[in-house]
């Protein structure tokens, strides 16, 4: 019996061979869309160019020769260097562990603090849903970017910093998603089918509806990840992100902005690589909203 | 018999899907005069697929193919978008099963029964709104002048129904096709829907194709029945010898049912057979 | 063992179900019949507490039954729903589905038990690891009623457990259901809109219309059609078909 005949077994004879089967349609399901695997090819190359950074890298990103500055691409500079003589392209490839630090902790903060409130809402209802939701309303009103501004100037500048101001005003709307799927689902003859075996209601919520509201949060995440390296950047570049000289490819960008005539590779280089990164998520996202319905397979 | 009102012979409807081909109707065959026929079937037998493939209504990826389709003369393959605006709701209207989903919400039941008439007669607006309020109480609406200016959620269901009858008779159509109109209602309210159909087609001498899945209902209110199995017709009788119907599914279908009167410890079970399908 | 006196449940400003009474024996199956809106499916949702009441008692087994339901309640009282689309969990396999149960009341050999379940409804082990919208409407409904009795519950609750089904799935469910009556004692309280079904498998029951019981009667006067009430009788003819008479009534 062939790998696949057993993963695709009509009757799967263990949890752990049904399970692993399921995994190996969701993959089926993704590679099956050309967009997704670029998307996920993108991801992987930046996990690998983050790990394998002082291997990958030509030059030390942190060392300046300004008697090599501005200088264009060529043999020795892949991507040409900075204002400060750095060689961009190891500036770069240093600079992609920032961005998954960044997007990994926002992440990790982002999702599971806004599934939790808004789940936690949806189900409660009555006083504990309003509580919670005009807090989330309050976060929401602030505009992104000024809020998380106003947290970099006052917990002071730095990456872990900028990491906190983004979460800070990026739940609100996973709160809001999981609150809505909650709602719809709440009422549903599933859900009071297993109220009727005797869950207790945290059994209902952890076991029954956060995994229907998982996979929609978990899709918005995923495209909302090239907004997120957006904002670091956008930090960055207004000197609130990753303090000089840790090459944080926002704050590369605003450091080429004044050569942005004559030497363009110091700005659209750094600015390539932000662009390319949020295009492997956005990609990625897409083929996710597929993959996590065992209904579209 | 002059020319029949509507004639199908040998009409396929099938689905491309990732699994592959599938047929919803084979090679389905019958015509009707201006009469009351029922297609009865259990779900999945093309009983749908069948009405909608006469009202052009089979999107890509369906595919349609028939010998004949005729309506009236008119044959329906391969008319255009602009050809069907002349015959669909206009000589051959529709009434589906649950008028909750075939009202806009955000209408008043007024408004779109007068839109009906205004598309397809090109009358003022004071016009229609007569002609509008004669239909409701054409339908029994007791109090048609509140339920024109009513919101679909503010009426029953039964109310509804007879609303979207009294919108699909406004232009008066040559036939109308009715997909399971009384199953979303209760049984006494059934019954009153089905007057009012039934009196409309008499009177106007519609065609009516009555498409349900009670054996027990078509057989008190149609002429004709044809009951379908996987796509195929595999009967069709006059409706009152229905008790006395000869295939296999048809007769597993009638002993399969309880009924009052009759108490047996088990209920008869369908044996599906292999070569029905066929 | 159930006993529902004049139970009231008010939803906004109408009243749902009004003082309705009635018993059912262990062993027994009750009807509750009627049309939409009648509140015969209010009465199962006000029994698993699912909806409050507004007034009455109900007693199960001598106890009376408060605002909360005891995890004991639910081993002895289960509930089929009628939509087989809607009451699995759609992401959840069937394996996990009938394990839930197992899982909250701690019962010992829960994969057995699962592979038992699903053969007593006559589904195979192949239907373990299947999702919900992998099945038809028939095996969903096999499948609620495995859920249901797998904890071995005493009473179960039907609300219109084959009304979305075709007449052919009907019979089989039906049939499985009086089956499983037979073989473990079980007691029913069946809602339907369906006389026919309704007189099949139950020996009494009782006739609602807008939210009130219009009467009780057995199974054996609604074969005889000896009805006492103008309602029943009205009820019995419109489901015997197209009535023109019926019509202006």
């Amino acid at each position: 019996m062939t790998v696949k005949a057993w993963l695709l077994a009509d009757t799967p004879r263990s949890r752990t061979q049904a399970r692993l089967g399921q995994a190996y349609l969701g993959l089926a399901a993704l590679v099956s869309n050309p967009l997704a695997v670029i998307g996920l090819i993108i991801i992987g190359l930046l996990v690998v160019v983050a790990v394998l950074a002082p291997s990958i890298a030509t030059h030390d990103p942190y060392l300046q020769n300004l008697a090599l500055r501005l200088k264009p691409p060529s043999a020795e500079f892949w991507l040409g260097t900075d204002a400060l003589g750095r060689d961009i392209w190891s500036r770069i490839v240093y600079g992609s562990r920032l961005t998954l630090t960044i997007v990994c902790l926002v992440a990790v903060i982002v999702g599971p603090l806004g599934l939790a409130i808004g789940v936690i809402a949806g189900y409660a209802g009555g006083v504990t849903d309003r509580v919670l939701m005009r807090i989330t309303d309050i976060f929401m009103a602030f505009p992104r970017l000024i809020l998380a501004l106003a947290f970099a100037a006052a917990l002071g500048a730095g990456i872990e910093n900028a990491v906190i101001a983004i979460a800070i005003t990026a739940w609100p709307p996973y709160a809001r998603l999981a609150r809505a799927e909650t709602l719809t689902r709440k009422g549903s003859d599933f859900i009071a089918a297993i109220r009727l075996q005797g869950a207790s209601p945290l059994r209902v919520l952890i076991g029954h509806i956060t995994p229907l509201c998982v996979s929609s949060v978990v899709v918005r995440l995923t495209l909302d990840m090239a907004g997120i390296i957006l904002i670091a950047a956008g930090l960055g570049f207004l000197g609130l992100g990753a303090r000089p000289p840790s090459p944080e490819w926002g704050a590369m960008v605003a450091s080429g902005r004044d050569y942005l005539i004559d030497q363009w590779w110091v700005a659209t280089m750094p600015g390539i690589a932000i662009f390319v990164v949020s295009l492997g998520f956005n990609l990625l996202g897409d083929g996710l909203r597929d993959v996590l319905d065992p209904k579209m397979r | 018999m002059s020319s029949p009102l509507l004639a199908i012979e040998g009409l396929n409807v099938s689905f491309e899907t990732r699994k592959g081909l599938v047929r919803a109707t084979r090679d389905v065959t019958w015509s009707m005069g201006r009469e009351k026929i029922a297609i009865v079937g259990e779900s999945g037998s093309g009983k749908s697929m069948s009405a909608r493939a006469m009202l052009g209504l089979i999107q890509p990826p369906g595919r349609v193919e028939a010998r004949r389709l005729e309506f009236d003369g008119i044959d329906l393959r391969g008319l255009r978008p602009k050809d069907w605006l002349a015959i669909r709701g206009r000589r051959i209207s529709m009434v589906m099963q649950d008028p909750r989903y075939s009202l806009n919400p955000v209408m008043t039941v007024g408004r779109q029964i007068a839109e009906a008439y205004v598309i397809h007669h090109g009358a003022t607006a004071a016009e229609a709104r007569r002609r509008s309020l004669e239909m409701l109480s054409a339908v029994h609406i007791r109090d048609p002048e509140r339920v024109f200016g009513a919101y679909p959620h503010e009426i029953s269901g039964g109310m509804g129904q007879r609303v979207m009858i009294a919108m699909m008779l406004i232009p008066e159509p040559e036939l109308l096709i009715a997909d399971e109109p009384t199953s979303a209602l209760d049984v006494t309210v059934q019954n009153q829907v089905l007057a009012i159909i039934d009196e409309m087609v008499t009177r106007r001498g519609m065609g009516l194709v009555f498409i349900s899945h009670d054996l027990g209902l078509v057989s008190s209110f149609c002429d004709r029945v044809l009951i379908m199995y996987a796509g195929r017709v595999v009967e069709e009788c006059a409706a009152r010898d229905l008790h006395k119907a000869s295939h296999p599914y048809t007769r597993g279908l009638l002993a399969c049912q309880p009924r009052l009167g009759e108490t047996t410890a088990e209920l008869a079970t369908l044996n599906r057979q292999a070569e029905w399908a066929r | 063992m159930i006993t529902v006196d004049r139970l009231s449940v008010r939803f906004g400003s109408a009243l749902a179900v009004r003082e309705a009474s009635f018993e059912v024996a262990k062993g027994e199956s009750f009807g509750l019949v009627g049309e939409s809106g009648s509140g015969k499916s209010t009465i199962l949702r006000a029994l698993t507490g699912l909806v409050d009441i507004a007034g009455g008692t109900m007693i199960l087994d001598g106890e009376a039954l408060g605002t909360k339901r005891s995890r004991r309640f639910h081993r002895v009282v289960q509930m089929v729903f009628q939509d087989p689309y809607g009451s699995l969990h759609p992401r959840h396999t069937i394996d996990r589905i009938l394990s839930e149960p197992c899982a909250i009341h701690g019962l010992d050999r829960p994969e057995q038990r699962v592979l038992g379940a699903l053969d007593d409804v006559g589904l195979g082990p192949s239907f373990r690891f299947r999702y919900p919208h992998q099945l038809s409407g028939g095996q969903r409904q096999r499948v609620a009623i495995a859920r249901a009795i797998i904890a071995e519950p005493q009473i179960l609750l039907l609300d219109e457990p084959t009304s979305a089904l075709d007449v052919s799935i009907q019979a089989e469910v039906l049939n499985l259901l009086a089956r499983l009556r037979r073989q473990r004692g079980l007691t029913y309280i069946l809602v339907s809109h369906n006389l026919a079904v309704v007189a099949h498998m139950c020996e009494r029951l009782a006739v609602m219309n807008r939210g009130e019981i219009v009467e009780q009667l057995t199974a054996a006067d609604l074969h005889r059609r000896e009805a006492g009430t103008e309602y029943t009788r009205l009820l019995m003819r419109a489901s015997e078909g197209y009535d023109p008479a019926l019509a202006s009534l």
